[in-house]
């Protein structure tokens, strides 16, 4: 009397899965090229980190950390950061979850920036993409593992995938709030001189729009990094796996050197990304 | 009071009228038409709204009956002529269209109705392409708020609309930098626009449309964002700028001085529409309604000036450590009767009168301090003069001008407000 009436129930998970099988049989071959795709630029870039000298990252890292923050003692510390992963033997480790990092923000912004402009420049496209972005915003990270997983089985093409998905809507927000935010008068002495939509985009709009845009360049590579660490669950080998493997294990010290390293290398990519964002900001003074 | 008005306004037209007098005399009387408005609306709101009003009786109402609609007056049947080479003023009150009709004239707004003919061509019939290439090469513009681009340098700012024409960087380098030679920023090239002063920002907005050497030129207000004394100097410049380039010039203010003192002919808006087009003659000797003759008379100096653009130097200052014997000398060199007292900090404490300190110093006695004098009268850099009246008169001792933090600016004695009212603005 009192319980949920069962023939209220709806069927929704019988319906998905048919969705997804559909989709499977369907576009088996699209998403197999899809994977391909992944996987070359993975590899390749996973190849290339790992071909890396150790000492020549630290020398790069230490650059790039210099020229972000403008204070030569960061040339230092934030090596000396990697140094540390380096000493707890993770260094490997440490290179391949770059390289997934890497090839995820690297699509992330080929996807996310040209949307973030069409999202900009018409407001119907922002009225439909918005909500989309933000139910992506509230979802679970791991709920992102399951399409990727039967997409693509195992291993680190769905890795790649799963963490695309979970780190694109930042850079997508932030290009059309960027693009927006660029003063109206600014883009009508623009127009007054006979610029062209396209000559808008690139002389005024996204060079405004970049200190914005490299805010999202942040937000996208922070949310990958903690995606790929999530995706150790569908088999990648980032250092999330170690910390997944000590959980298993219960080796607290393995899984606290794993977790150490895995913050780190946060800070690293936070402090470099979020220094080039902020001097964006500083030389346009705007 | 009301005649040396006059007086003064037409010694401005005049002026004016003196400037333009050379170039005018080697044109014919009547020139080509370069650009014609007929019957020109703008309504804001959604199409199919704007259309229904158009097409109906509301269209004659008045302002606030059409805003009652969902729909905003813009512009209400607006038709004039410019002559090559002429300057054409645009006047009216905040809100009375001025900018909308400006921006209409090379579509940023896109006027409900009308014709905009240029050069015999139908702007309103262009199509994209043709548009950018009339804003390309016939039109440039000058903003009120300069509309640079704050990332590119001055010289890129300057070469912008070249570069949209897809002049090579070479050329449009050149042709920027003489611009920008034009409007006196030679050093300033490389540096971006957010580390300059209002002044020179607008200079570059000025640099930048003439670059594009255009057959017209428009201004939507390009002074009034800046402090009186770079505006005036900028006024002359534009002044001089339009005797040597003979361009056609479309100018909208707000200020009256300002139409009397460039225009050939001016035209006043009010509520969208235009109410009295004419020389600056015309208008002043027969405004067409009450509207035009408040305008007018708005134009009195003594309602314009302000007590920071009146004030001078004083001959004397006292700082708080000079003492009775240095002040009473300083005093033998000078032709005041007053001298000013003011602290380390520059922060004005009162007057110190010649006799008085004559006194102090042969009794050898006492401080600066027992005879100074705080009750005196002061006021702020922009109190209007003709604020200045009741004070001046109210006191014996000079008007002292300080600024919001007490600081020294300057004084005004009675005869320097007097001076204003008869001395042309444009003696400094
Ligand atoms: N996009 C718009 N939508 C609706 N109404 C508008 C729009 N733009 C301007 N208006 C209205 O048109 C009228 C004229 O505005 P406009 O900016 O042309 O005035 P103006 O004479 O240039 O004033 P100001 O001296 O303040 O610049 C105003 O009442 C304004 O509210
Ligand atoms: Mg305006």
């Amino acid at each position: 009397m009192f319980e949920f009436p069962k023939q209220w129930d709806i069927p929704l998970a019988d319906w998905i899965d048919r969705l997804m099988d559909w989709v499977l049989t369907e576009f088996a071959d699209f998403f197999d090229a899809i994977g391909i795709i992944l996987l070359k630029v993975l590899l390749s870039l996973e190849n290339f980190f790992l071909w890396l000298p150790w000492f020549l990252v630290l020398i790069l890292v230490g650059i790039l950390a210099w020229r972000a923050m403008g204070r030569w003692w960061y040339g230092f510390i934030i090596p000396g950061l990697f140094f540390i992963i380096g000493c707890f033997g993770y260094w490997d480790m440490a290179m391949m979850t770059l390289a997934i990092v890497a090839a995820a923000v690297i699509i992330s912004l080929i996807i996310g920036i040209p949307t973030g402009i069409v999202m900009a420049r018409s407001n119907l496209a922002e009225n439909l993409i918005r909500p989309v972005l933000d139910a992506m915003q509230t979802m679970p990270s791991f709920v992102y593992l399951i399409p990727a997983l039967m997409l693509f089985g195992l291993g680190k093409v769905p890795a790649v995938f799963a963490t695309i998905i979970y780190a694109v809507p930042p850079v997508i927000r932030l290009t059309n709030v960027g693009i927006r935010g660029v003063p109206e008068s600014v883009i009508e002495a623009a127009e007054a001189f006979g610029s062209n939509p396209r000559q808008i985009l690139f002389n005024v709009q996204l060079p405004l729009a970049f200190p914005s845009i490299m805010v999202g360049v942040n937000q996208t590579t922070m949310m990958a990094l903690a995606m790929v660490v999530v995706a150790s669950m569908i088999g990648a080998r980032t250092l999330g796996l170690e910390v997944l493997l000590a959980i298993n294990r219960i080796e607290i010290g393995r899984g606290f050197e794993a977790g150490l390293s895995i913050v780190l290398l946060a800070i690293i990519i936070d402090r470099i990304t979020h220094g080039f964002a902020v001097k964006q900001q500083k030389s346009y003074k705007i | 009071m009301v005649k040396g008005d006059y007086q003064r306004i037409i010694r401005h037209c005049i002026k004016g009228e003196e400037k333009f007098m050379e170039h005018k005399k080697t044109e014919p009387e009547n020139s080509e038409t370069i650009l014609r408005v007929e019957d020109v609306w703008k309504i804001f709101g959604k199409d199919t709204d704007v259309r229904n009003l158009l097409s109906s009786d509301i269209r004659n109402a008045s302002k606030e009956e059409i805003n009652k609609t969902r729909c905003v007056l813009g512009l209400r049947n607006i038709s004039f002529n410019v002559r090559r080479g002429e300057f054409f003023v645009i006047m009216g009150l905040s809100g009375s269209g001025k900018s909308t009709l400006i921006r209409c004239l090379i579509r940023l707004i896109n006027p409900s109705a009308g014709k905009i003919i240029v050069n015999n061509e139908d702007i309103c019939a262009f199509d994209k392409e043709q548009l950018m290439n009339f804003r390309r090469y016939t039109t440039a513009m000058v903003f009120q708020h300069f509309g640079l681009l704050p990332h590119y340098t001055v010289l890129d700012n300057v070469a912008y609309g070249l570069k949209v024409r897809g002049m090579s960087k070479e050329d449009r380098y050149e042709r920027a930098r003489e611009a920008i030679e034009t409007v006196g920023l030679k050093e300033w090239e490389d540096y971006l626009p957010s580390s300059l002063s209002g002044g020179m920002q607008q200079r570059v907005g000025m640099a930048r449309a003439l670059a594009q050497e255009p057959e017209i030129l428009l201004l939507d207000e390009p002074f009034s964002g800046l402090d009186p004394l770079i505006r005036r100097q900028m006024q002359d410049e534009l002044v001089d700028l339009q005797v040597s380039l003979q361009k056609t010039m479309i100018f909208v203010t707000h200020d009256l001085d300002e139409a009397l003192k460039f225009g050939d002919r001016i035209a006043i808006m009010k509520d969208g529409e235009i109410i009295q087009l004419g020389t600056p003659e015309e208008i002043i000797a027969t405004p067409e309604n009450d509207y035009v003759r408040d305008f007018v008379q708005d134009a009195s100096p003594a309602k314009v000036l302000t007590s920071g653009q009146i004030m001078k130097e004083p001959d004397l200052l006292i700082h708080e450590w000079q003492g009775p014997q240095a002040t009473r000398h300083m005093f033998r060199s000078a032709k005041d009767e007053f001298a000013f007292f003011i602290k380390r900090n520059r922060e004005f404490v009162g007057i110190i009168t010649r006799n008085d300190v004559r006194e102090l110093a042969r009794k050898k006695q006492g401080a600066l301090h027992d005879i100074l004098i705080t009750d005196v009268p002061v006021c702020g850099p922009d109190t209007i003069v003709e604020e200045l009246f009741p004070l001046a008169t109210s006191s014996p001792y000079p008007i002292t001008v300080i600024d919001e933090n007490k600081k020294f600016m300057g004084i005004i004695y009675n005869h320097t407000i007097i001076d204003s009212m008869y001395q042309d603005t444009e003696v400094e």
